[in-house]
């Protein structure tokens, strides 16, 4: 790695002040401690040093991310070659299907970072920032929750609206109260329909007399419980989002986020409760047949799952007070079971209700801690309003 | 006619902009642009109404007693969007069902009555008029460009005319629905002072 060092140290007089590029300067300072840790150090002050800095919590979401971007891949290509020839076992053709897979998902993996850390380089510099970490998640996040035959341009477009709309106007990485993956996919859910839903677009290539539809689209759509089994929608090789299908991998991913503390336990855990209360509530007043589709089946249909793991645990746009994350995430869960049971323009409720949620966790934030001075100013049996 | 004020026409279409300085009449920016020509027309309705609402309150200031006025200019007020309601009725009966309750409500359009608030109320009518003029251009810039915008990219025409060539369609292109939905609306004119904020910093608070 001696080379690597010095090649950037011979760079780094022209891009310091004086030198041939100084605006390209955060630029240089993000390739330079992406290779190597520098040399500075905060000066004044006091700080609390830990090792999990945000470039490692960052990439530990990458790597819990990777079990479901696999069987994503894999699942891509499956799909397309059972709709062609419904014979076709799951581990006929394991090569071509990874193969078919990884033609598919590299385009849209590198489109989603090329665009937005080209964004955020570019931001950074403008603002003479450092370039931070924040983008290596959602660009990981953002493939696995497209459909596979998502148009590469419309891909695009929701990447520059989710990451300049949704982060860069707000200050960037830590300041934005919207999820940016979530709302790139809502970008193109309300934008562009035609590729976001129906049961076109959940397989890759689809032969025309095959039926695509998601077992979301079978309930709301068909009106009939769906076709798969439960345990088959547990393992996930059915048409959906890219990533969105395998609960047992999103699951792998999800106990590395609890063991290493990233993901909060109380969101993931209330997001459940919130789902099996409303789906509790539907199963005994129910009168169809998806009212009456047993709680837990909501929890392996669509992206519910991928949403209570990765979406609705980001630590940036969730509640940030213990019993606000209670609420948050039970919350979350109850809306994206209501909006899916009852409202007919939206077979997936997961997205929406995380995007609301997001909205509104600051206020849940505020009447939590507000009820809590509340509730110390009686202890000290002061009247309200009182200032000690 | 030497002492014409400019700044009165010059500065609402900039730095005192009713909409992105002042955010006023957001309201109906975001229920009429959908399509150019709703914006058009409701942006002339919008002068007309600011115009003459000015010029009539202003030659009323000294009569007008201060404990009643907001009743006095909402009548005026009500009275010349009952005209233009009318005039719109009979000559573009079409757009005029597109803007629905919104002529209607130009009444209680905050750039109307918060002109007459600020301006017509303390001076002359010549000038009325000329801010007048102003405000309602500065609304209407703002209005015709998110129309503009969201007409090209929502539905690829242009006041009705398809612009976007067929062979675009052919190619993959798909018009933006998001576009035609009123969110969109408003992030266009949060980017608009987006761009006017970072290009005149005096704009900018501390």
């Amino acid at each position: 790695m001696k080379w690597v060092k010095n090649i950037i140290d011979n760079l780094k007089p022209n891009f310091s002040k004086g030198g041939k590029f100084p605006w390209l300067h955060s630029t240089f300072d993000a390739f330079e401690t992406f290779a190597f840790v520098p040399k500075t150090t905060t000066k004044t002050g006091a700080h609390f040093r830990d090792a999990n800095d945000m470039k490692r919590t960052m990439f530990l979401v990458v790597i819990a991310l990777v079990p479901a971007l696999l069987v994503g891949t894999y699942n891509i290509g499956y799909q397309h070659f059972h709709s062609l020839d419904t014979s076709i076992g799951l581990f006929d053709n394991i090569w071509e299907n990874l193969w078919f897979g990884i033609v598919k998902i590299l385009p849209i993996v590198l489109i989603s970072y090329i665009v937005g850390l080209g964004i955020e380089f570019a931001f950074a510099q403008w603002r003479g920032h450092e370039v931070n970490e924040g983008y290596l998640v959602t660009g990981m996040l953002i493939p696995l929750v497209m459909p596979p035959d998502v148009p590469l341009w419309q891909l695009t477009l929701a990447i520059i609206f989710a990451v300049i709309i949704g982060k860069e106007v707000f200050g960037g990485t830590g300041m934005n109260f919207l999820n940016p993956a979530l709302l790139a996919r809502a970008f193109l859910f309300f934008a562009f329909p035609s590729s976001m839903s129906g049961d076109k677009v959940w397989i890759a290539e689809k032969a025309d007399a095959f039926s695509g539809a998601t077992p979301l689209a079978e309930m709301m759509v068909g009106g009939h419980h769906p076709s798969l089994s439960f345990l088959d929608m547990v393992i996930g090789f059915m048409p959906g989002s890219i990533g969105e299908t395998s609960v047992i991998a999103i699951l792998l991913g999800g106990i590395l986020l609890l063991i290493t503390g990233i993901a909060n336990w109380r969101i993931m855990l209330s997001v459940f409760l919130g789902g099996t209360f409303m789906g509790l509530i539907f199963n005994f007043f129910g009168s169809n047949s998806y009212t009456q589709l047993p709680f837990y089946y909501h929890f392996v249909m669509g992206g519910f799952m991928f949403g209570a793991v990765f979406m609705a645990t980001d630590p940036v746009t969730a509640s940030q007070t213990n019993r606000g994350k209670w609420i948050y995430g039970f919350l979350i869960g109850l809306m994206a079971v209501l909006i899916r049971v009852v409202n007919p323009a939206y077979p997936e409720g997961m997205m929406l209700s995380i995007l609301l949620l997001n909205v509104f966790a600051p206020l849940i934030d505020y009447f939590v801690v507000d009820s809590n001075i509340r509730k110390r100013k009686k202890r000290w049996n002061l009247k309200g309003g009182e200032n000690v | 006619m030497a002492d014409i004020n400019f700044k009165l026409i010059k500065n609402p279409l900039s730095k005192e902009n009713p909409i992105t300085v002042q955010v006023l009449g957001i309201c109906s920016a975001l229920a009429v642009t959908a399509k150019l020509e709703p914006a058009v027309v409701m942006s002339l309705s919008v002068i007309a109404v600011v115009v003459l609402s000015n010029l009539i309150v202003s030659l009323l200031r000294k009569t007008i007693p201060s404990r009643i006025r907001i009743i006095v200019q909402l009548v005026i007020v009500s009275l010349l969007v009952i005209l233009v309601d009318q005039v719109l009725k009979a000559f573009v009966y079409e757009v005029s069902k597109q803007l629905s309750v919104f002529v209607g409500l130009i009444i209680t359009n905050c750039i109307v009555m918060g002109r007459l608030e600020a301006f017509a109320m303390s001076n002359k009518p010549f000038d009325s008029v000329l801010d007048g003029i102003g405000n309602g251009l500065g609304y209407s810039v703002i209005l015709i460009t998110v129309g503009f915008i969201r007409e090209l990219f929502g539905s690829g025409t242009l006041w009705g005319y398809p612009i976007i060539p067929q062979s675009f369609y052919e190619m993959g292109y798909q018009n933006n629905s998001l576009m035609i939905m009123p969110p969109m609306a408003l992030i266009i004119v949060g980017i608009i002072i987006w761009i006017q904020r970072s290009r005149n910093k005096d704009l900018c608070e501390n």
